[in-house]
């Protein structure tokens, strides 16, 4: 049987981005159609073309990296892969125009490590992004992988570990920022020999994507982690908690585990070391409530997820009533670096109190969508210009939420704030898992705070009344304002009830419910009362007070408007102005994105016409 | 029932997978049917009321049948402020339903999900499970045309 080739002996290697961004615009097609393009110009024994996890910037895909040239092709379609073999592989030379283009007026960047986005990133939790089959498990050992579980389990004792975690200062990168040492040592003191371990994968914030990609693209790190958590707390049992909508991730780990059990590094006498553990995946079923520690214990339990009284905390009373320590996928994939690499490494990045990095997911109105891990402590201007590339079209920056539904709005005035975990509370808002959505002058902040109240309230579990019935409330007053029903005293009382709200409510999800509604009237008080008081949307998002309309000396008359118009609200003759009927007019708003770019003619006012 | 009893015997007939057996129940039949859940509940001796609050506490579990598509819309934060909502109720008006209810022909479901963690993509609308990324309403049509024309 001939031996099959170790990575080293061929010339180059083609990886393909297969997280579910790149997946989604055919990355499996293009690798299909690069090994067959390889194999037709009879290189493949020279030229090997891998799958890797996600890359992290997903606005670019299908993407494609050349190693060792560190290439980056960007965009790639099907019919351009006879060029780039041709001409980069066999000819050497890299295709110009496949690669990333920061602006039309700029030359294009050969090199990944050469773009701006990639650039200013300091990879941790990433830091096997992208160069690695997440489906062999050599290749994560090959990268020096399970390397801190040896450590781990044959140097150093449970207590050690804690202390070493303690002093890395790593706190729990899901939202509220515990000290992840502490932790582990207070479930490690519990009395009691059956203890459960919970990796955290019901990643619910919507805009929040990092520990789905961090369980496509290296598994394996999440499952080292574990293991170690394991060892220190000394439970026999782990779970992953993953949420329903993340098929990919399932797959991927679930084929880990089985790798891992085989490895002999997961399962009965790891390492043979006399230690027991192993892992067990547990997929939601679409409740974002099920992210509450309590609440995913119950899911866990095969019951309903409803968050419960804490104390007693999961750590004393937790899974089928045993000690149980809960962390997120992020800062499971953190502990084999600071293991691996010690505190005093881990603490010497980032700020005084927040440790380490934070993967960001930078979203919404931004140039270059995707993943960032940067260090703790970079400012929101670093993060959102300099590796974001500003804002979409040119247009206005207004506020970049962070938090998901438990965090809120932060304005312009402050760019420059370093983030961290304190200084996103002192702005109202919080790290939670680190979704970042950027907004600009086309949001319409009182719609954005509607957006989330309505998100909390259709994913309140129910069960205590000032979550259920408040978050309700405030629905029914931010639809009112929106709708142009808004009242004077509206604000008042929207402020009012997110007091008890936060106040009264028994889990987290209630708790910081009102942060959006909080920040946004904070820090966007005018357009609550341009909304209120003028009946005017400034964003001009607000269906009921805007109205389209046709400028007459800009519309040049041709028709294509009124032929797409669904409720043929536009009359109009070739060469002649159109114009819109109000009465019929839905405000779909296809029209406008329908309008020739050379006319343009089409503009949304506010108030709107009655 | 047989495929029930598969999925039953790879849980091991533990209760506390009840969860994954009805996303595994859903997986087959596309939605839960009754007559199922009512044989889950009498092997595994779960009361079918504890079953039922489960499958209409989670949002993945329908109990009516779904059409033969199943068009899902993302309406997560980044979705929602590149357009989101008017892609969705363009759909609505097209397919003649709101969010959650199916076609009368039975061909199209609609459904919201509140993230798929494909922001970069967004607005993202996906049919069945092909993902249909950048989406905007004049674009709706020629999507559920595609969807459409299998049909003929």
């Amino acid at each position: 049987m001939k031996k099959k080739k170790t990575n080293r002996e061929f010339r180059q290697h083609l990886l393909v981005c297969a997280g579910t961004g790149c997946v989604a615009n055919h990355s499996f097609e293009i690798k299909e159609e690069l090994e067959k393009e390889i194999i037709r110009k009879g290189l493949q024994d020279e030229i090997q073309v891998i799958t890797t996890g996600c890359q992290g910037f997903c606005e670019r895909g299908p993407i494609v990296i050349v190693q060792p040239d560190g290439i980056f092709y960007q965009r790639i379609k099907k019919k351009e892969i006879p060029r780039l073999v041709e001409e980069h592989l066999l000819k050497g030379r890299p295709v110009k125009e496949l690669m990333y283009l920061p602006s039309p007026k700029e030359a294009p960047v050969p090199r990944m490590m050469d773009i701006e986005f990639f650039k200013h990133q300091r990879l941790i939790v990433l830091r096997n992004r992208g160069r690695l089959d997440p489906e062999n498990i050599e290749e994560y050992i090959g990268f020096n992988g399970y390397r801190a579980l040896e450590t781990a389990l044959t140097r150093m004792t449970p207590k050690q570990i804690i202390e070493e975690v303690k002093n890395s200062g790593l706190r729990g990168r899901g939202g509220a920022g515990f000290p992840t040492g502490k932790k582990w040592e207070l479930c490690r003191k519990e009395p009691g020999r059956t203890k459960y371990i919970i990796c955290n994968g019901d990643e619910g914030d919507p805009g929040a994507f990092m520990d789905r990609s961090v369980l496509e693209a290296d598994p394996h790190s999440v499952i080292e982690g574990m293991v170690i958590g394991a060892r220190a707390i000394g439970a026999h049992k782990g779970f992953v908690y993953v949420r329903s909508e993340y098929p990919l991730a399932v797959k991927r780990l679930r084929i880990a585990l089985q790798q891992a059990r085989e490895y002999g590094l997961l399962g009965d006498d790891i390492l043979g070391t006399g230690f027991n553990f192993d892992i067990e995946v547990v997929q939601g079923a679409g409740a974002f409530v099920c992210g509450e520690e309590t609440a995913l214990i119950a899911s866990v339990e095969g019951r309903v997820g409803r968050p419960r009284q804490r104390p007693p905390y999961p750590s004393e009373k937790g899974l089928w009533g045993k000690p149980t320590n809960i962390n997120n996928v992020e800062t499971w994939t953190n502990v084999p670096m600071v293991i691996q690499r010690g505190a005093k490494w881990f603490s010497s990045i980032g700020t005084k109190t927040s440790k380490g990095t934070k993967i960001f997911s930078l979203v919404g109105k931004i140039n270059n969508t995707g993943l960032v891990e940067v260090p703790m402590g970079i400012t929101m201007r670093e993060i959102i210009y300099d590796i974001g590339g500003g804002i979409l079209h040119g247009k206005e920056f207004k506020a970049v939420q962070t938090g998901g539904p438990s965090g809120g709005c932060i304005p312009k005035t402050m760019l420059d704030l370093p983030i961290d975990y304190e200084s996103l509370t002192r702005a109202g808002s919080m790290m939670g898992s680190g979704g970042m959505i950027v907004m600009d002058e086309d949001t319409c902040m009182v719609d954005v705070a509607r957006y989330f109240i309505n998100f909390t309230q259709e994913e309140s579990c129910g069960k205590c009344p000032p979550c259920r019935m408040g978050t309700k409330h405030m629905v029914y007053i931010l639809d009112r304002i929106t709708n142009g029903d808004g009242k004077e005293s509206d604000i008042e009382l929207l402020e009012k009830i997110a007091e008890n709200v936060e106040l009264s409510s028994l889990c987290g999800l209630g708790q910081t419910a009102p942060n959006p509604v909080l920040t946004t009237l904070r820090y966007f008080h005018d357009e609550y009362e341009a909304h209120i008081k003028e009946k005017r949307c400034p964003a001009l998002v607000c269906k009921n007070l805007i109205s389209y309309v046709i400028d007459a000396e800009l519309c040049g008359g041709c028709t294509i408007c009124a032929k797409n118009c669904p409720s043929d609200a536009i009359a109009g003759e070739p060469k002649i102005v159109h114009k819109i009927d109000q009465e019929k007019c839905t405000k779909c708003g296809i029209c406008i994105t329908v309008c020739p770019p050379k006319f343009n003619a089409i503009k949304k006012v506010s108030p709107s016409i009655k | 029932m047989k495929k029930i009893e598969n999925i039953l015997k790879q849980h091991d007939h533990r209760k506390e997978r009840i969860i994954q057996i009805l996303n595994d129940i859903q997986k087959i039949h596309n939605y839960l049917p009754k007559d199922v859940l009512q044989y889950v509940s009498r092997r595994l001796k779960l009361p079918l009321s504890e079953i039922y609050s489960i499958a209409t506490f989670y949002a993945a579990f329908s109990l009516k049948p779904r059409g033969k598509h199943l068009v899902t819309v993302c309406m997560g934060t980044a979705c929602h402020v590149r357009g989101a909502p008017a892609v969705l109720n363009r759909l609505e008006d097209r397919l003649g339903v709101t969010s959650g209810s199916t076609t009368q022909d039975n061909q199209f479901t609609l459904k919201t999900v509140n993230c798929l963690g494909a922001c970069a993509l967004a607005p993202i609308v996906v049919v069945d499970e092909e993902y249909h990324g950048q989406t905007s309403v004049n674009k709706v049509d020629r999507l559920l045309k595609t969807y459409e024309k299998e049909k003929n």
